[in-house]
């Protein structure tokens, strides 16, 4: 199993009548509600606690892009990998990912994830998402019939820098570069390990089988819901005759809470999960889906979009937990839980989303060293046939740079003692 | 009496209503479509010989990935016209349609000599931004469509029932074909360069707007009037956007005045 401890970085300070009072946490947010010197304070925990998860043993630490969203604080996904690449020694950076669509011209994903994976010593797990309708067609200008279009060349253009060993040309429809040569190159061969984080598109199911992708469902509504689009995708996994039906082709998100009893997570964890059901998820049904984003393929099967739901609000605690949106309880009840979600599902990459809402960090912290010290050694080796399967996760080098270590023990050479360049 | 017929171009099928006989008069339909039981294709008809193509993703027209962008949709209409065998039809194009038709007539001026162009998408002004028609939910499109905003919303659900399973996965699948194409042209910002080419335009041209239009507002109707050389504006009140519904009569003097 691969658990990534993964932070969307949500903005802690929504006011609580923030539903009542705003139409939407995305696209037309009102500003007056981000205060910067907050921000200041809010991302440096938020690293923090990424380094946290690192030092406890987590496979990887993960972050992901959004767009003038109030849960997602993360317009450049890479800014945060490359302060990780410093200060986590062990984890897979798992960025999830970079809307390859939105970037002009594409090769900029080709150079950063390059420098990454470089920096990282090749601990990247590279993530190219469509992107949601919020930030691709409404934030950032997509034009929705036109976006997967766009986004598959973006994705040959990626492939072919990573791996064409010298310069090309590049004739696409929306990208014509004459000398495409980036430099530097990914550390891992021929590219870091690609999972696509995907909403139930049939598109996006074949094109992680054609290319042995790892699939990946990034759902807020738990576990019990995700059965019937997990399915479609192992559907199709068969239906392909792919040669296999490794669980690490598939991952899923899943919002978790742990304290020593059942009883302690509803007390400590409920504001939270509310916080983040109610207002994080407040998103405004009209910029769910932009008509023509998603294909009539996908249309036909009768998957929802997740966004824009009427049902979040009159949750309770309780229903939250008995419908699997959220694992919470005992170390016990949780590891109980997650042995179903990943046999249930099929899936050997979980990404927990161990920090929620408004969660503080000693809080966060707590709930983190609960999972990985009683709860993750139980869920190890829940897939022991496929122990040897590395398609989908990063190989890092043996022996990485470390950081130099600061203060008055790091000093520089006298210039005397500098050899000078012939 | 109007029927759907089909044509070929070399960009796919399209699917057309023809009814009507007198002067050739091609109309080009927005973004919501037409529909051949619509009012004011019947008095189209009762006065020219009315053709009405419908986009591509629209009606039984194939949808064709590669009809992307602006120049796509002009040429495609022209092949259109040849395919119906059409010389300097009468050109009536509403919202998305008119900025197509202003597009044509821009683009090939020697070929339309008659355009009219009712709440004609494709410019922008920014003390006047068009709403987003994309993120507007099904039950805020009438106060944006109509002036009369009930009578609006009667209209606009007739027939519907978004609780019925049945009904909304085909509604949602129509839905992002039409938009899905219409957001080639109007997505993000319904404009793409016609403020540029509009000069271009020799027709005889009259601009039919409804007075209480909210979607295209009136400041759009003055910026058109004043581009187009010798355009005569045609304001109707009691109208908005759907004005080709709410004011038939009036549209139907309007583009009377072209001869």
């Amino acid at each position: 199993m691969k658990f990534t401890w993964f932070n969307l970085m949500p903005w802690p300070d929504l006011p609580e009548d923030f539903r009542e009072k705003h139409r939407s946490v995305w696209v037309d947010i009102d500003s007056n509600l981000y205060d910067p010197v907050r921000g200041h304070e809010v991302y440096n925990d938020y690293l923090d606690l990424l380094e946290y998860a690192d030092t406890l043993g987590f496979d990887g630490v993960g972050i992901n892009e959004h767009h003038q969203n109030g849960y997602g604080l993360m317009p450049s996904p890479n800014l945060m990998a490359a302060a990780l690449t410093r200060r986590t020694s062990k984890a897979a950076i798992v960025v999830l990912g970079n809307s390859i669509a939105l970037y002009n011209p594409p090769i900029r994903v080709a150079e950063e994830f390059a420098m990454l994976d470089v920096m990282s010593g090749g601990r990247l797990v590279a993530g190219f998402p469509v992107g949601t309708s919020m930030d691709t067609n409404f934030c950032y200008g997509q034009i929705p019939a036109l976006t997967r279009e766009k986004y598959a060349e973006a994705h040959d253009m990626i492939i072919r820098a990573w791996t064409e060993d010298k310069p090309f040309a590049f004739n696409g429809r929306y990208n014509k570069l004459r000398h495409v040569n980036i430099w530097p190159k990914t550390l891992q061969k021929p590219f870091p390990p690609i999972h696509i984080p995907g909403g139930g598109s049939v598109e996006t199911y074949d094109f992680c089988i054609d290319n042995t992708y790892s699939y990946s469902y990034l759902s807020f509504s738990g576990y019990i819901r995700a059965k019937a689009l997990l399915q479609g995708y192992w559907d199709q996994v068969a239906k392909r005759n792919a040669p296999d039906a490794s669980p690490y082709r598939a991952g899923f998100a899943q919002t978790v809470f742990v304290a020593e009893t059942d009883a302690e997570a509803e007390r400590l964890y409920s504001g939270h999960a509310h916080y983040f059901y109610n207002r994080c998820l407040h998103v405004y049904a009209g910029f769910a889906d932009a008509p023509g984003y998603r294909t009539v393929k996908t249309i036909q099967t009768g998957a929802l979009n997740q966004y824009g739901r009427a049902e979040y609000p009159s949750l309770t605690w309780k229903d939250l937990v008995d419908g699997g949106y959220i694992i919470a309880g005992s170390p016990e009840t949780v590891r109980q839980r997650f042995e179903e979600l990943i046999k249930g599902l099929n899936v050997g990459n979980i990404f927990l989303l161990l920090h929620v809402g408004n969660m503080p960090k000693d809080l966060c912290m707590y709930s983190t060293k609960l999972f990985a010290e009683k709860v993750l050694p139980h869920l190890r080796n829940m897939w022991p046939e496929y122990k040897d399967d590395h398609r989908f996760w990063c190989s890092p080098l043996a022996e990485r740079a470390l950081p130099a270590p600061l203060g008055p023990t790091f000093a520089p050479n006298t210039p005397a003692e500098m050899v000078p360049a012939k | 009496m109007i029927t759907a017929k089909t044509i070929q171009t070399p960009k796919g099928a399209v699917e057309y209503l023809e009814g009507g006989s007198g002067p050739a008069l091609v109309f080009l339909h927005g973004a919501g479509g037409i529909t051949a039981d619509s009012p004011f294709m019947a008095a189209l008809a009762a006065k020219y010989h009315v053709y009405a193509p419908f986009l591509p993703g629209y009606g039984e027209s194939e949808d064709n990935p590669d009809i992307r962008d602006m120049l796509d949709v002009t040429l495609h209409t022209y092949d259109v016209l040849d395919a119906l065998g059409l010389h300097k039809p009468i050109l009536v194009g509403h919202s998305l349609g008119g900025m197509i038709a202003a597009e044509m007539a821009a683009v090939a001026p020697n070929d339309i000599d008659r355009l009219c162009l009712i709440a004609a998408a494709g410019l922008w002004i920014d003390s006047h931004p068009v709403p987003d028609l994309f993120s507007l939910l099904p039950r805020e499109l009438p106060a944006v469509l109509f002036h009369d905003a009930v009578a609006g919303a009667a209209t606009m659900t007739r027939n519907v029932n978004m609780q019925d399973p049945a009904f909304l996965i085909p509604f949602l699948v129509r839905n992002a074909r039409q938009l899905g194409m219409a957001g080639k042209l109007l997505f993000p910002i319904p404009e793409r360069g016609l403020k540029d080419r509009i000069h271009r335009i020799k027709a005889k041209t009259v601009l039919v707007w409804g007075d209480s239009d909210r979607m295209v507002p009136a400041p759009y109707a003055q910026a058109f009037k004043a581009a187009i050389k010798g355009a005569e504006l045609v304001s109707v009140p009691e109208a908005g956007h759907m004005v080709i519904v709410e004011q038939t009569t009036a549209v139907m003097a309007a583009i009377a005045r072209l001869g």
